[in-house]
């Protein structure tokens, strides 16, 4: 336990703390003057409405496309259903800066859509929210089609015995069974789109700000530190509120519940309305999940074959200090460096947390644990080098300053995954060991690790996706000579030119493959009780 | 004393779930600790094992205090209510567990194992899968697993509890068996008497974290020491009664009791067999209000017009109908004076 505090003590709180404390303190003052006259900025006001009810709409939106594939990869069963469950996660895993990418490459300019129709979305809000359905449409199925596939078909049976009607029965029954995973999935899309950062900076252009981007825009454009310090601030509040309410959620879903393997509960699809769901939810999947990232595909080959690629491995002198292929490298090493970081940090909690005596104070840092994936990773990219660049910890020349703040979000991932099936075995297994002699140490070894390896591996497997594609914090502390993936694609974006955007088309897809293939592999590796993710 | 517990009290909140318990077990006895759930049993187990940390009072192994001794070097076997066998390892693995624990050289485990499996009746099934295992089986490869480091006490938490009832009443006879060849010291739970008293050499009642009673299974059975103790055992002919001289006063009218009986209000048990129907016009006049088949016999309830209900225990062929008008006589042989 003592390991995971001192780690979120030094490498969170404490850069967060600093760069707050840069922005609203002046000669030794607190300026908490500073919040009144920021939160009453006109702009600020927008960017805060903007914010608040873009995220409304995208969780609105996911929820009323994503609902009903819960329901097909819960309650049908057909062919391809693993790959299938496969593909649509592979959105979330993708770095955002991939996410934006595809879809300019899908509705922006000289985008398909322009070039067969003439159709442009990438001036409007449409292709923010339809980026975050693409997103985070795989959240929804796992959370609501997790737990769906799971519930008992007899109580359903039992309530059409009392008499109910097949809708009834269902309403009655298994919505309110739902309910609490509907809200928690609902919860962690909200959070995700209310904080996001590289889709609406790659397709919001001028126009749209989130919060987040504004933080962004006022840290590295304006330099106007304290503006940003009470953004962040703001967003904090923000998250920690979205964050209670998901715990309670959370807590209220453990209620006890019948559930049973879900492979008994699928049936093949019967009737015409079930053939017509199974067949909208595909077509939902290729237009929204498969064709944006088919799109990328095709315009990385651009004209000229393979040349995008060739091209990244020359250094074209400007855009970086080396070819952009090296961030290849640098990205799989960093991402492996925050993988070892963030599963020994979140194994630990996640031991520390499955104890069944822990104590109020344990079971709420559990809660903190989550604050990374929500807490603005710009300020703590910049916190990174403010607070981290004097003694004893003195680490802003150091390579392994990307793996740290990559572990930070890779850590609730890790926490997810490992918690659920750590508390699932038994206590009673353990004294059972206990009393053949073994001492607790051998306990762990003999009898928790190898019901939790597959856990172990899925989450590792996750947190390699998620550094790999972690953006905001990056940005800040990569060194321009060392690059990774993400980074450089948004780098490449920056910049004019057809081969230019070629090259980010071709980096995005070559990252695309990596996340995909990690992905693949944990989806073999996939348990029946592998968390929320 | 091979076991000893001295005051031994476990509280969960304010309720004491072990209240002051002192019990001994001597090397080689079997001692069955019986009581409805809920009454301290498995609390009882688990503190000796040293898996729960006792409030109060000490535990002693072999005169040694157990307090600070850790679970795992205790030397105690605990077979588990639902077994626990480890789902990963084939039913050799699970076996081997504590000798490997112990240090045991690969060619000794091997050896063991083999012997052990013999033992419990599953000869050449180290290399099966504990998922498929039937629940006797599952049974017998807990037992073998719990007996493979030759604990000084092996202790056993409802060790038949979920299974079917003929196995269940073969199992305890060559559990029995097994104890009395290998000389094992065993302290069991369980709630059912039946087995209890098949098993036992001692058995020990046990109510609300207390111990109600102990003795051989025919003591108990035979003078139960209080209400309690008798009707969890299944005798519901429990009455209060004025007793003097060589008669009692109760609600069924007078009852005959021993001549060296205390005097003055006491609590009677009549066993169902001391309970003889006569005709109606003779004794206690009562009316039959259920009648059960027990397979020997037949468990008849007689309602008197004026006392609580009656059990009797009579033979199949001379068993009233349910409406019949009956009279009902007493055996003095029957009576038993509660505590």
């Amino acid at each position: 336990m003592a390991v995971p505090v001192a780690f979120f003590a030094a490498f969170f709180a404490w850069p967060v703390a600093a760069i707050v404390a840069r922005g609203l303190k002046v000669d030794g003052k607190w300026q908490f003057g500073r919040i009144a006259d920021v939160a009453t900025q006109a702009d600020i006001r927008h960017v805060l409405w903007f914010t608040t009810w873009q995220a409304l709409a995208s969780t609105a939106l996911t929820l009323l496309v994503a609902l009903p594939g819960a329901y097909v990869f819960a309650r049908l069963d057909f062919p391809g259903k693993q790959v299938l469950r496969a593909v649509v996660t592979v959105p979330f895993v993708l770095p955002t800066v991939v996410v934006g990418t595809a879809f300019l490459a899908l509705v922006g300019r000289g985008g398909l859509l322009d070039e067969l129709w003439g159709v442009r979305l990438d001036t409007t809000v449409w292709a923010i929210l339809l980026a975050h359905v693409f997103f985070n449409y795989a959240v929804v199925v796992r959370t609501v089609g997790g737990l769906w596939g799971q519930l008992d078909p007899r109580q359903e049976e039992a309530a059409r015995m009392l008499g109910a009607s097949p809708f009834r029965a269902w309403r009655k029954v298994t919505l309110p069974a739902l309910a609490p995973a509907v809200a928690a999935a609902a919860l962690m899309v909200f959070l995700f789109t209310f904080t996001s950062f590289g889709v609406v900076q790659i397709l919001g252009g001028p126009t749209f700000s989130t919060l987040e981007v504004e933080i962004y825009r006022q840290t590295s454009e304006i330099f106007d530190l304290s503006t940003a310090a009470v953004l962040t601030i703001v967003q904090f509040i923000a998250v920690g509120a979205i964050l209670a309410v998901h715990a309670w959620t959370v807590r209220r879903r453990e209620t006890a519940l019948r559930l049973v393997d879900a492979n008994v509960t699928a049936r093949r699809p019967r009737g015409a309305g079930q053939w017509a769901l199974l067949a909208g939810v595909l077509g939902i999947v290729a237009v929204l999940l498969v064709l944006p990232l088919a799109v990328l595909v095709q315009r990385s080959l651009g004209a000229s074959g393979f040349g995008y690629y060739r091209a990244l491995t020359h250094d074209d002198g400007g855009t970086f200090l080396v070819p952009p292929i090296h961030a290849v490298g640098n990205s799989l090493q960093y991402a492996l460096a925050a993988t070892v970081i963030a599963v020994a940090i979140g194994g630990l909690a996640a031991a520390a947390l499955a104890r069944r005596d822990a104590g109020r104070l344990v079971r709420g840092f559990d809660a903190l644990l989550m604050l990374p994936l929500g807490v603005s990773a710009v300020t703590v990219g910049f916190g990174f080098l403010i607070a981290l660049d004097r003694p004893p910890l003195d680490l802003r020349s150091s390579w392994i300053l990307v793996p740290l703040a990559q572990a930070l979000v890779g850590v609730p991932f890790v926490v997810r995954t490992m918690l659920p099936v750590l508390r699932a075995v038994d206590a009673r297994l353990r004294e059972a060991a206990a009393v053949l002699g073994a001492s607790p140490w051998r306990v762990w070894r003999e009898v928790d690790l190898p019901m939790v390896r597959r856990a172990l591996l899925v989450a590792a497997g996750f947190a390699f996706a998620v550094s790999l594609g972690e953006f905001g914090a990056t940005v800040f502390i990569a060194r321009p000579d060392n690059p990774t993936l993400p980074v450089a694609v948004a780098r490449l974006l920056g910049r004019p030119g057809d081969l230019n955007y070629g090259q980010a088309m071709a980096l995005s897809t070559i990252l695309m493959v990596v996340c995909a293939v990690a992905l693949l592999v944990l989806e073999r590796l996939r348990t029946d009780r592998s968390g929320e993710f | 004393m091979l076991l000893s517990l001295e005051g031994a009290t476990v509280r969960f909140g304010g309720r004491a779930v072990l209240d002051a318990v002192g019990l001994d077990v001597a090397e080689h006895e079997i001692v069955c600790v019986l009581g409805p759930s809920g009454s301290g049993k498995s609390t009882l187990l688990r503190a000796v094992a040293g898996l729960q940390p006792l409030n109060g009072g000490r535990v002693s192994l072999d005169g040694r205090d157990q307090s600070g001794v850790p679970a795992h070097k205790r030397g105690v076997g605990l077979m588990f209510q639902d077994h626990q066998l480890f789902p990963q390892r084939d039913v050799g693995g699970n076996v081997a567990f504590g000798l490997r624990m112990h240090g045991a050289a690969r060619p000794q485990q091997d050896e063991r194992v083999r012997e052990l499996l013999d033992l419990v009746g599953l000869p050449g099934a180290a290399r099966r899968a504990v998922a498929s295992l039937s629940g006797g089986e599952q049974q017998r490869v807990a037992l073998a697993r719990a007996l493979a480091p030759r604990p000084r006490l092996l202790m056993l938490d409802e060790p038949l509890g979920q299974l079917d009832r003929s196995l269940r009443e073969r199992l305890v006879v060559e559990l029995r068996e097994l104890f009395g060849q290998l000389g094992t010291t065993v302290l069991a739970v369980t709630h059912d008497q039946g087995e209890a008293f098949a098993l036992a050499d001692r058995v020990v009642v046990m109510r609300d974290g207390r111990i109600a009673q102990s003795g051989t299974p025919l003591e108990v059975w035979q003078r139960p020491a209080d209400e309690f103790v008798a009707r969890f055992l299944g005798f519901d002919n429990v009455v209060e009664g004025m007793v003097s001289g060589e008669a009692a006063d109760t609600p069924w009218g007078k009852l005959p009791v021993p001549q060296d009986a205390p005097q003055g209000t006491r609590t009677l048990l009549v066993r169902p067999a001391g309970v003889r129907l006569v005709p109606a016009d003779e004794g206690l006049r009562c009316t039959v209000a259920a009648r059960t088949f027990k397979g020997t016999h037949v468990a008849v309830q007689v309602q008197p017009e004026e006392a609580p209900r009656l059990e009797a225990a009579v033979a199949l062929r001379e068993a009233p109908e349910v409406g019949d008008a009956v009279g009902v006589e007493f055996d003095p042989a029957e009576i038993v004076m509660l505590g």
